[in-house]
């Protein structure tokens, strides 16, 4: 199965989401690649309220194990999150431990009135209660192929999967 | 050859006991971690989950009252749980009875010491009898060093400076009793300051302080000229009675930090200080108080400099 269009993605999610979002909405980006998703879905969607950003990684559950990675961008909120709507977006959804810890980042900043998850691509293999509101397509790979999002300098999303087995 | 007491076998940090010895590219990821820990302390809620169920114990052998507190501060600002003990010594600490009070501490599950210690090396001793998952960080020991404190300060120097490449630094007052002036000078040369000068007077410069890659100056005004960033050293009280200096007057006549001196440095030098400053011997309150003067700004990064290193410490296992 080839990897699909991320672009084509990008635009399956954007029309779920639409009349779902309104200009209190605020969309917030998980670093990196949830980040780029939530730029293009804000310009797409016209939405006023400007992007948040969260980098999980002083949040994360495998920190011990794992450590600390160097280049922890700075989490902003560039809006007030206290009774806010909130969409979290992500580029793939996986385990849903990044989920967890961003909605730990998102109270700190505040009690939003609702948050809701949207992500490019869900590929499966949840060990947390955790859905997706709105999905751009899912993927059936195995626990060891890694789905990679990423970004060319002209701001379009590609998406890569590097099966366990060597093939891309 | 014998590894760095301070790295583990992958080469990541165990313990912060010195800068010397340290690759520029450890002190860049503390940097780097501190910048993003900036964040941290301008939220509502100033507080990341990362330590949570961690005993962090500041070992105070020697007083101090900034330094304990920023890094109770930034424990805390890691939910780490934090215990001051301010342990008054005799100045004959023995070191059996160190080992007895830091074995006694360890058996109630400390994860963390923070430890200052009138006694250079007393950090190193410490963390070579402890067994190897709870981190050291050397608070200040003797005259020896205080990484963290020259980490917050090349940690300034970026902020303002935006990179070390091309800066002309001056270190000013009594290097030769300044656990700080070592690690500052460690620190500036690894991540490639291209001129560090040290200045003060003979009796308060160490012999040989050429060899730590450094320009000595005996004048002051010779010795701020076009540099871009001036680090202020505390002069010590007790330095006054001995015969290393006549006076406190004296001293501020030659070697005190006033407008007119500073006006011989680059237009947008920045002037630092360690604290606690002795207004009026080593710097003028005019300087302190000016605007080039980022010594308030200094004890804020030292709170994310502090963050950084605790928590690179505890990620490294």
């Amino acid at each position: 199965m080839p990897a699909p269009d991320a672009e084509a993605l990008l635009a399956t999610l954007a029309a779920a989401m639409q009349g779902q979002v309104g200009r209190d909405t605020a969309l917030i980006g998980i670093h990196s690649g949830g980040v780029w998703v939530a730029e293009r879905l804000h310009e797409r969607l016209g939405l006023p309220t400007p992007i948040g950003t969260i980098d999980v990684a002083f949040y994360r559950d495998d920190f011990e194990s794992r450590g600390l990675k160097v280049d922890v961008r700075p989490s902003a909120m560039p809006f007030e999150v206290e009774g806010r709507d909130v969409v979290l977006v992500d580029d793939v959804l996986y385990t849903g431990r990044t989920t967890r810890a961003a909605l730990n980042v998102l109270f700190d900043y505040g009690r939003p009135a609702r948050v809701r998850l949207a992500t490019l691509v869900d590929r499966g293999g949840r060990e947390l209660p955790i859905a997706p509101d709105f999905v751009g397509g899912s993927l059936e790979v195995s626990a060891d192929d890694i789905v990679v999002v990423e970004r060319t300098p002209a701001g379009r999303l590609s998406l890569t999967i590097t099966r366990s087995d060597g093939a891309a | 050859m014998q590894r760095n007491p301070q790295l583990n076998e992958r080469g990541e940090l165990q313990h912060l006991l010195s800068i010397e010895g340290l690759p520029a590219a450890v002190l860049l990821q503390i940097l780097d971690t501190a910048k993003s820990f900036m964040s941290v302390s301008e939220r509502d809620i100033k507080k990341v989950p990362l330590l949570r169920g961690k005993s962090v114990f500041n070992l105070f052998f020697e007083p101090s009252t900034r330094t304990r507190t920023t890094f109770e501060i930034a424990a805390k600002r890691l939910s780490a749980d934090v215990l001051n003990l301010n342990i008054a010594t005799s100045s004959q600490t023995k070191g059996e009875s160190l080992i007895d009070t830091v074995a006694n501490l360890a058996a109630m599950h400390a994860d963390m010491f923070v430890v200052r210690h009138a006694s250079s090396g007393a950090p190193y001793l410490i963390a070579r009898h402890l067994s190897p998952e709870i981190h050291v960080v050397n608070a200040g020991d003797g005259r020896h060093a205080h990484p963290t404190q020259a980490l917050l300060d090349v940690f300034t120097i970026r902020h303002y400076k935006g990179d070390f490449t091309g800066l002309k630094v001056a270190i000013v007052g009594d290097v030769l009793h300044s656990r700080v002036a070592r690690s500052e000078i460690h620190a500036l040369t690894t991540l490639g300051v291209p001129e560090v000068r040290v200045v003060g007077p003979r009796t308060l410069m160490p012999a040989q302080v050429e060899k730590l890659g450094v320009k000595v100056f005996h004048d002051m005004v010779a010795g701020l000229r076009d540099v871009d960033v001036v680090m202020m050293l505390r002069l010590q009280n007790e330095r006054m009675n001995g015969a290393l200096l006549p006076s406190a007057q004296e001293y501020f006549k030659a070697y005190g930090l006033t407008e007119e001196r500073l006006a011989v440095a680059a237009k947008d030098a920045i002037v630092m200080h360690p604290g606690p400053m002795n207004r009026g011997v080593e710097i003028d309150s005019a300087v302190a108080d000016g605007g080039q003067s980022v010594i308030l700004p200094q004890v804020t990064f030292g709170i994310a400099v502090r963050m950084a290193v605790m928590a690179i410490l505890a990620g490294n296992g």
